[in-house]
């Protein structure tokens, strides 16, 4: 017989009191790996979406939301900004690349932006089945959406119609069907989840579906706009002036993502920081309860552990029994917590998904979850200290004359 | 054979313990009497190699304990010293064949199934090897006790108040049982009691053709 099959043997013995260990020990694990796993998640997408813009400017209204909506598109945009003043700004020295961005259409769920193609080579986003597009009224859809697209049997080379609004009830703009002429490969990135096509389109679209003769449509033309314009600037000592130079002197409001993702993440690090701290308690009460259940079973066995010394056993081959003990409990809840982390991880990724948010996956391995799982197992071990040091102390003779 | 020279036990905190000399040869049986705190448990652990005297000195079985390191006294327990404990002490996690597999496990060696299922068988109690100690009965748990006592053929088998909280027809057949156990691996018994039912039960196990040489020490009350 050998220790483990003897600790297994105990740990048998006494399932409840290993049920609520392993259950204790595994709900820890989980909530420090999920937290793990989307912090890093939100973090990548994020760094991702915003890599290569300097500066985004919109309509007055919050920064934070201008970026989320505007970047991320994970929130409505504040308004619109007139195509002129966009223009003005663009002949600015201190602006080496402007790509307006125009959202206020929707396919089934996802965003049909009105850009240019700068705004794909931004990502450096390549194309995967069809075609870019030459004119407007052609959409290329990224990753996502397309694969949606495909679901509805839209392939490139097929026409669809987009709804008004960002939500999937909006009216629909049959008077003006997009054709879908390519597919982006996956880049990872924003791209992935949005429909894009020419600025010209979204004008279009909308012109035709309000304009009541062709003096109308002059009109509209002229009070053409975009929703924002995220810039690229020539020179990095534009961060200082740039921005002030558009909230003083335009309509308008420029948002530097590196400040407002500072803010965000400095709003929701408190959050974090709070589950943090819980995933940590919760951990600290499993290795109370682990070195607990391993100091009843050094008690309750101690008439075992003392037959066993009787029986010629080593203290050693005791300690290593209870060791044994520990271990198998870890193990068990450590599997356990990872597989829960990930799962937990997969299942918020799935209600994400199906807002069109942030990607998140439950496949996913960082290497800080095996120093969770390295620090677990060395806090077991711990745990299994003190009822080792007793098991070298047992008095056996008077343990043995006891019930 | 058990034989002791001048033993004094002194305990940390307490009183100090002077036993008188005995020598029983291999194969005897030594009685030892006495009330509770009289040192009959202290002269067990001496024996067992437990706890080493302060001075004077034990000779069981042709080795002194005293003189073993820690690792080694306990391998030799392992090897010649059988132990009865008075409750007997089986373990509720294990069956009764992983009982008595627990003291192959004690000294580091591979189970001997053979072994472990004559042993048991030699009692009568082979055909319990698969249930759990809380599924017997006080007698089948006393002879499976014995079973693991016996199971590695001891030079020496201390037994700890056999008989407590036995009545007269059981006192006498574990009696019985343990002295013909002890006689089928030629061990020398040691029994500590404080139970005058044991030496007449002895008395009536050993005819006078195949009586071992049996030695009472009684132990005064301190």
């Amino acid at each position: 017989m050998k220790s483990i099959v003897l600790a297994l043997q105990y740990v048998r013995s006494r399932p409840l009191a290993a049920v609520l260990n392993v259950l204790l020990l595994a709900l820890g694990l989980a909530s420090i790996n999920f937290l793990l796993l989307v912090q890093h998640q939100v973090q990548n997408s994020f760094e991702r979406d915003l890599q290569g813009i300097d500066v985004v400017v919109g309509a007055k209204g919050s920064p934070l939301q201008l970026i989320l909506a505007g970047v991320f598109h994970i929130d409505v945009p504040s308004g619109n900004i007139p195509l002129v003043d966009v223009r003005e700004l663009e002949k600015n020295p201190q602006v080496k690349k402007l790509i307006p961005i125009s959202v206020g259409d929707s396919f089934a769920g996802y965003r049909i932006v009105g850009t240019t193609v700068d705004y794909i080579n931004l990502y450096n986003a390549k194309m995967d089945k069809g075609q870019m597009w030459t004119q407007p009224m052609q959409a290329v859809a990224g990753y996502s959406a397309a694969a949606a697209m495909a679901q509805r049997g839209l392939q490139p080379g097929t026409p669809f119609v987009g709804n008004h609004g960002l939500g999937e009830k909006g009216h629909p703009h049959g008077e003006a069907p997009y054709n879908l002429v390519g597919t982006l490969q996956k880049c990872d990135c924003v791209l992935d989840r949005l429909i894009l096509t020419m600025t010209e389109s979204v004008w279009q679209v909308h012109e035709k579906a309000t304009a009541l003769n062709a003096s109308d449509q002059q009109a509209l033309e002229e009070a053409r706009e975009v929703t924002m314009a995220i810039i690229q600037y020539t020179s990095p000592m534009a961060a200082v002036s740039f921005p002030r130079f558009v909230n003083t002197t335009t309509d308008m409001q420029a948002a530097a993502p590196a400040v407002e993702m500072t803010r965000l993440f400095k709003l929701l690090g408190v959050g974090a920081d709070v589950l943090r701290g819980f995933a940590a308690v919760l951990l600290l009460i499993a290795t109370i309860s682990l070195l607990i259940a391993l100091w009843n079973a050094l008690r309750e066995r101690q008439a075992d552990w003392a037959m066993l010394r009787m029986l010629g056993a080593p203290p050693r081959r005791i300690a290593s029994v209870l060791v044994w003990q520990a271990l198998i409990l870890t193990a068990l809840g450590g599997v356990s917590g990872l597989l829960l982390g990930h799962l937990l991880t997969g299942l918020v990724g799935y209600m994400l998904s199906a807002d069109k948010s942030i990607p998140i996956t439950g496949w996913l391995w960082l290497p800080e979850q095996l120093w969770v799982l390295c620090a677990t197992v060395l806090l077991a071990l711990l745990a299994a200290l003190l009822p080792v040091w007793q098991a070298y102390r047992l008095d056996v003779l008077k343990i043995l004359q006891t019930r | 054979m058990i034989h002791t020279q001048q033993l004094t036990y002194r305990y940390p905190q307490g009183a100090a313990l002077a036993f008188d000399d005995v020598s029983v040869p291999q194969g005897g049986v030594l009685v030892l009497r006495g009330n509770s705190g009289s040192g009959k448990s202290t002269l067990l652990a001496l024996a067992a190699g437990l706890l080493t005297a302060n001075s004077g000195q034990v000779d069981v079985a042709g080795q002194n304990p005293a003189l073993l390191g820690a690792a080694q006294r306990d391998a030799w327990r392992g090897r010649t010293v059988g132990f009865l404990p008075q409750c007997l002490h089986l373990s509720d996690a294990l069956t009764v064949f992983d009982n008595l597999a627990l003291a192959y496990f004690a000294i580091g060696a591979p189970a001997d199934r053979a072994q472990i299922m004559r042993s048991l068988d030699a009692l009568g109690v082979a055909d319990l090897a698969q249930r759990k100690p809380h599924a017997l009965s006080g007698g089948q748990a006393q002879r499976v006790a014995l079973a693991r006592a016996v199971l590695m053929q001891p030079k020496v088998i201390l037994a700890d108040e056999p008989t407590a909280s036995l009545d007269d027809d059981a006192a006498h057949s574990a009696i019985s049982l343990l002295a013909q156990a002890a006689q089928r691996c030629t061990a020398t018994l040691v029994v500590a009691t404080h139970d005058a039912r044991v030496k007449t039960a002895l008395d009536t196990v050993f005819t006078n053709e195949n009586s071992p040489q049996s030695k009472y020490l009684l132990l005064k009350q301190l």
